[in-house]
């Protein structure tokens, strides 16, 4: 029904755009510090990365273990684009954004092409070597910065234009990763979607309906690289330094630890794990030495008992909550709603 | 002469390879799955000996039993706890594989909770004068390496081409269903390849750490790796795939070394692995199955 789906668009619209005004009224003034306001882009920042991930991991049903790797080619891509571009920095960060998301690309069709041929577990090794490629070759490099990683690099916004950065980078990054769920999103619900499900589901069976197995394979890793690209240009000009050793394995298996809490397969529960994740660490300092161990049980934990990962493929809808809050007589109530909304 | 030491570095390291690509091999031979933990169970291997030696004070032929029971015992104890449940119900093989990960981690953060991230040095095990040839010198270590590991990948050639347990095995890695309705405990034999492979990797673990005398919570990591490559190359699923691809992933690393390009030896090997992939997805030895619908 094109109705029903245009206003439960609009609906979701004007939530995204009251969560925005909230959150960047709130991140403009000054009400919340500098501190809080880092931590903020930093989910925003893992809401891209996983729900990309969960692309390749969840829809497409392939285990990507070299997800920070892409995500560390995106940021020094940029990060190197706009210290060395020479353009005003409002034109250059938009720019370095896209030059991130397509290097990314380059590297995940490199590695994509010999990998996703193969029936199999191919991936899941080629991604972990890649990820452990990259950082050799960032260290070993000069222009990368080498082991002191690459300093200096440009806040999003001049300080002359008076604007406050943290606005600036908040909205970037809120405006990126809506973009991101959006993209994805509709992706999975359209033909191309079905389509990878599919091969997730039954790889024989979807290759026998005259699914093209490899393009579709290469396309779903493919775009979950390119998001892990933008991340990365997005983390590079948030903190501003980048240190090849950050992006190891660890980052890695970070992601996918959100990925498999929130659910293999639901959008929903990538970004409710994204939240959670990022800002547990921050709440439970003391506890740091114990995150990788503890992530690990809860790995094992979850696969063995809920193997689809907490949420499952739930989604959330808010028109099907308001629905559900409205009752029978919710048809009326809805269009008055969207109404008020616009 | 400086190039001919380099090879014979390589075959002592590509020996260690082999022994633990050989439980790769077997593992994903009877299961179907890539046992990402079978490289820590070398960890595993190396701090029992250094605990049995260096905290306990035993002699180092006790050292070397306890690490390979202690080995086995992990490698059974990760099969029972993180896989059992996952293989009898038929889960998809991602779930799999991220249980095999997150057994990695755990090993790694346990072991580095423990000792702390800062390694151990080892006591020196295998001592005795060079053998020199010419101006090569070839040390104790490195001909017990090769020795060792040669006599180990023959025997358990014998292992599986000859005894009961080893047919046993072979039946299950070929058609699980069948060779329960034939009478075989696939149960057991599972148990039995996993406790044997750990056990071939405690034996690498040794040979390692003596050429190599630093232990750290990571070392299984890359080392794991790089034994997973070398059973690609060599094809997996076959034995003497894993001894050829084990020699020939070392050598190259030794004569990047030689170049004097040693920091780009981890690129090598993996773009050793993306060139196979493409060019010969069976592996050197692999056989080349097609599936059948």
């Amino acid at each position: 029904m094109p109705k029903n789906k245009k206003s439960s668009y609009l609906l979701t619209l004007a939530l995204v755009v009251v969560l925005y005004g909230v959150s960047a009224f709130l991140v403009a003034s000054g009400r919340i510090n500098k501190y809080v306001s880092g931590i903020l882009v930093m989910v925003l920042v893992n809401i891209i990365l996983t729900v990309s991930l969960n692309l390749a991991s969840g829809f497409l049903g392939q285990l990507v273990l070299g997800h920070a790797g892409f995500m560390s080619v995106g940021a020094y891509a940029s990060a190197l684009f706009t210290l060395n571009s020479g353009l005003p920095i409002s034109v250059a960060f938009p720019l370095s954004i896209l030059i991130a998301g397509v290097v990314a690309v380059i590297f995940g069709i490199l590695i994509g092409i010999p990998a996703l041929r193969l029936k199999g577990d191919y991936l899941a090794i080629i991604t972990l070597g890649f990820g452990e490629i990259i950082k050799v070759l960032i260290n070993f490099f000069d222009f990368t910065g080498g082991a002191r990683g690459l300093r200096g690099i440009p806040r999003v916004v001049d300080k002359s234009s008076g604007i406050s950065v943290e606005f600036v980078k908040f909205s970037y990054a809120f405006f990126l990763a809506v973009l991101t769920i959006y993209l994805i999103t509709a992706f999975i619900r359209s033909r191309h979607g079905r389509a990878v499900i599919a091969i997730r589901e039954d790889e024989i069976a979807a290759e026998a309906s005259g699914i093209n197995t490899t393009y579709y394979k290469l396309l779903a890793f493919v775009m979950a690289a390119f998001f892990a690209g933008v991340a990365g240009a997005l983390y590079a000009h948030h903190l501003g330094v980048l240190n090849p050793a950050k992006f190891d394995f660890n980052y890695s298996v970070e992601i996918l630890v959100m990925v498999v809490l929130g659910g293999m397969g639901s959008i929903t529960g990538s970004v409710v794990s994204a939240i959670a994740l990022t800002i547990l660490p921050e709440l439970l300092r003391g506890f740091s030495d114990y995150r990788m161990l503890a992530y690990s049980v809860i790995l094992i934990l979850v696969m063995l008992f809920k193997p689809t990962g907490l949420m499952g493929g739930y989604e959330f809808s808010l028109s099907r909550l308001v629905r559900k809050l409205r009752g029978k007589n919710k048809e009326k109530a809805e269009q008055e709603k969207v109404g008020a909304a616009k | 002469m400086k190039f001919a030491s380099q090879i014979i570095n390589g075959l002592s390291l590509g020996s260690i390879y082999a022994l633990v690509a050989l439980g790769y091999n077997m593992v994903y031979g009877i299961v179907g799955l890539i046992n990402f933990a079978h490289g820590d169970i070398i960890m595993v291997g190396g701090y029992m000996v250094y605990v049995a030696m260096v905290v306990a004070g035993a002699p180092l032929w006790v050292a070397v039993l306890a690490s390979i029971l202690v080995c086995a015992f992990t490698g059974i104890f990760i099969q029972q706890v993180a896989y059992q449940r996952l293989l009898n119900s038929g889960a998809p093989r991602i779930s799999l594989l991220i249980t095999a990960i997150g057994a990695s981690i755990f090993l790694q953060n346990l072991f580095q909770m423990l000792f702390s991230s800062s390694g151990k040095s080892m006591p020196s095990m295998i001592t005795g004068a060079p053998l020199n040839i010419g101006s090569l010198q070839i040390s104790r270590v490195t001909m017990v390496t090769i020795a060792v590991s040669v006599l180990l990948m023959a025997g358990l050639q014998l292992v599986v081409k000859k005894t009961r347990i080893g047919k046993a095995m072979r039946a299950t890695s070929e058609d699980a269903g069948a060779a329960v309705l034939m009478g075989i405990n696939t149960k057991r034999t599972i148990v039995f390849t996993f406790g044997l492979g750990s056990a071939l990797a405690a034996v690498g673990s040794v040979l390692y750490s003596s050429a190599y005398p630093l232990i750290t919570p990571y070392m299984g990591g890359m080392l794991g790796l790089k034994a997973f490559v070398a059973a690609v190359l060599g094809g997996i699923g076959s034995l003497p795939g894993a001894m050829l691809g084990g020699y020939l992933i070392a050598v190259s690393e030794s004569l990047t070394k030689a170049f004097g390009l040693s920091k780009l030896t981890d690129a090598v090997v993996f773009g050793i692995l993306i060139v196979i992939l493409l060019v010969r997805p069976a592996g050197l030895l692999g056989k080349n199955t097609k599936e059948k619908v």
